[in-house]
């Protein structure tokens, strides 16, 4: 059989791999601070005796695109958005350091603030415990004070400081759990340049037209592939024909 | 199977959760009380076809991986506890709680429950209940022959009897507040129950302690901020739309795939 038909039968499967995280990334156009998968198509060809005929075409999620999100205001104190770079550090569910864009806080069960994913937020100790307050303020800095319950403005103190980190994206990769880590599976430093606006959420950063116009032009590639195993089935249709004939 | 399709199908479960939310919101948006939910979306796991850095012969290594998100889901819908506005209503018996706090209330099960909603009405026994009937813990009484009702800032519930100048303490409301009040889980009925990241229940003296002070003749209007559910509504609509553009784009696929071999 001509390997043709495998070599389309590939790329057509790849193309499958694409238009999943292409769909991911349209499933997740309102999960705050999400950021897209980017997807690319290599060459690998296929080595063996013979001449190099065959060169399958796999996809690579390559990376991340990490560029902003549109920042929405809700005017709630523990909403968080990141501008420019940076992320919020955050303890994912081995223990180690992780990173993230969604900054929506809240104070969980033991009085720990975590993100509504349920991962602990990382202050310049740990977890950040947040004391019974009447009012919550977190500055652009990070910092939090509060208010504790029961207690006149003027008592007013800072409980701790959310750490933020500026690492090169370079040596970030996304994790099985949509968090961010260092590819050396560190901890990055923390950096005072990193601002937040407080009272608003970064939205995802999915590019909707470009996800679609994606979405279009891979289901035309599949098509394509498929004309290639359609033809060479017509091929093989054609020469079992001449043998007949013969 | 294609995945893209069971992806997609996650976005229009999920966006159909948060119109369901934001419908809530718009229906209760004259509900005494009512505090607005929003919709948290998490993306689920990723799944790691190709792990990066992995070696791809003995001296080399994938520059990149491949790892497929597998869509989103709606984690929790978390109630946002903003002050909604007090709107005078001039009935005696209404109280609105301006800052935190909740009222107590029994339920006829026994169990205790908490709302912000206090539009209360006395009982044939006299005592303080709500519109539904559930009686306000700790229980008030009101005598029979009450000429009028004065609740105070701190929860003092005077009347005056007649035959007599002065007023005549009665009882005093409550409130309670919660370490988290997010963590409270609505049950309906405008009513609230304690959970377990909620906290206990810490009564108080309305005023004090960080308790916000009582108003009477006014209620708490609905917190729900009509334009901006409005906005997530269009939102939500839109975003449903690409996600079943993307399943039919998939079915097209296979369509293809099927009507061509």
């Amino acid at each position: 059989m001509d390997e043709m038909i495998y070599v389309a039968m590939t790329g057509a499967r790849q193309t499958e791999f694409a238009q999943a995280i292409n769909s991911n990334n349209l499933a997740n156009v309102s999960t705050t601070g999400f950021r897209a998968d980017l997807h690319a198509f290599s060459s690998e060809p296929v080595y063996g005796p013979g001449v190099e005929t065959r060169i399958n075409a796999v996809v690579d999620a390559y990376g991340t695109d990490f560029s902003q999100g549109a920042i929405a205001g809700t005017g709630r104190d523990l909403d968080v958005a990141i501008s420019g770079p940076g992320f919020i550090a955050v303890q994912a569910a081995d223990g180690s350091e992780a990173y993230t864009r969604a900054g929506d806080l809240r104070v969980g069960a033991g009085g720990l603030l975590e993100t509504s994913k349920g991962h602990l937020v990382i202050g310049d100790g740990g977890p950040v415990a947040m004391p019974p307050s009447g009012s919550v303020e977190i500055g652009n800095d990070g910092t939090i004070s509060l208010q504790p319950i029961g207690q006149g403005p003027e008592t007013m103190s800072v409980v701790d400081r959310i750490k933020l980190v500026k690492p090169d994206i370079a040596t970030l990769e996304k994790g099985v759990d949509g968090l961010f880590h260092l590819r050396d599976g560190g901890a990055a430093e923390g950096d005072a340049a990193v601002r937040l606006t407080t009272g608003a959420l970064e939205q995802s950063n999915v590019n909707i037209a470009k996800t679609l116009v994606n979405m279009i032009e891979l289901a035309r590639q599949y098509e394509m592939q498929i004309n290639v195993i359609k033809t060479s089935e017509e091929n093989a249709e054609a020469a079992a024909q001449m043998m007949r004939m013969g | 199977m294609n995945q893209a399709l069971w992806v997609a199908k996650t976005g229009l479960d999920a966006q159909q959760t948060r119109m369901a939310v934001v419908s809530n919101n718009l229906a209760n948006v004259n509900t005494t009380g009512f505090k607005q939910s929003r919709a948290v979306f998490e993306d689920l796991l990723y799944q790691n076809v190709r792990q990066s850095g992995g070696q791809s012969s003995q001296d080399t290594m994938l520059p990149s991986g491949m790892s497929l998100g597998t869509g989103v889901r709606v984690v929790a819908t978390e109630k946002l506890f903003t002050q909604g506005s007090v709107l005078q209503t001039g009935s005696a018996m209404d109280v609105a709680i301006s800052g935190r706090g909740f009222f107590q209330i029994l339920k006829p099960d026994g169990d205790l429950a908490y709302t912000r909603d206090g539009t209360f009405q006395l009982n044939d026994q006299g005592e303080l209940v709500t519109s539904s009937g559930y009686i306000v813990q700790p229980g008030i009484t009101i005598p029979d022959s009450a000429q009028s009702i004065t609740i105070g800032t701190d929860g003092t519930v005077t009347v005056k009897l007649p035959g007599q100048t002065a007023q005549t303490q009665v009882d005093t409301l409550e409130t309670v507040d919660f370490i988290n009040p997010v963590g409270l889980q609505p049950v309906g009925e405008n009513l609230y129950i304690e959970t377990a990241s909620s906290g206990t229940a810490q009564g108080g003296t309305p005023g004090l302690n960080g308790l916000g002070s009582l108003v009477q003749g006014s209620l708490e209007g609905s917190n729900v901020n009509v334009v901006s559910e409005l906005v997530n509504m269009i939102e939500t609509q839109r975003a449903y739309e690409m996600n079943s553009k993307a399943i039919s784009t998939n079915d097209q696929m296979m369509q293809y795939i099927n009507n061509n071999l």
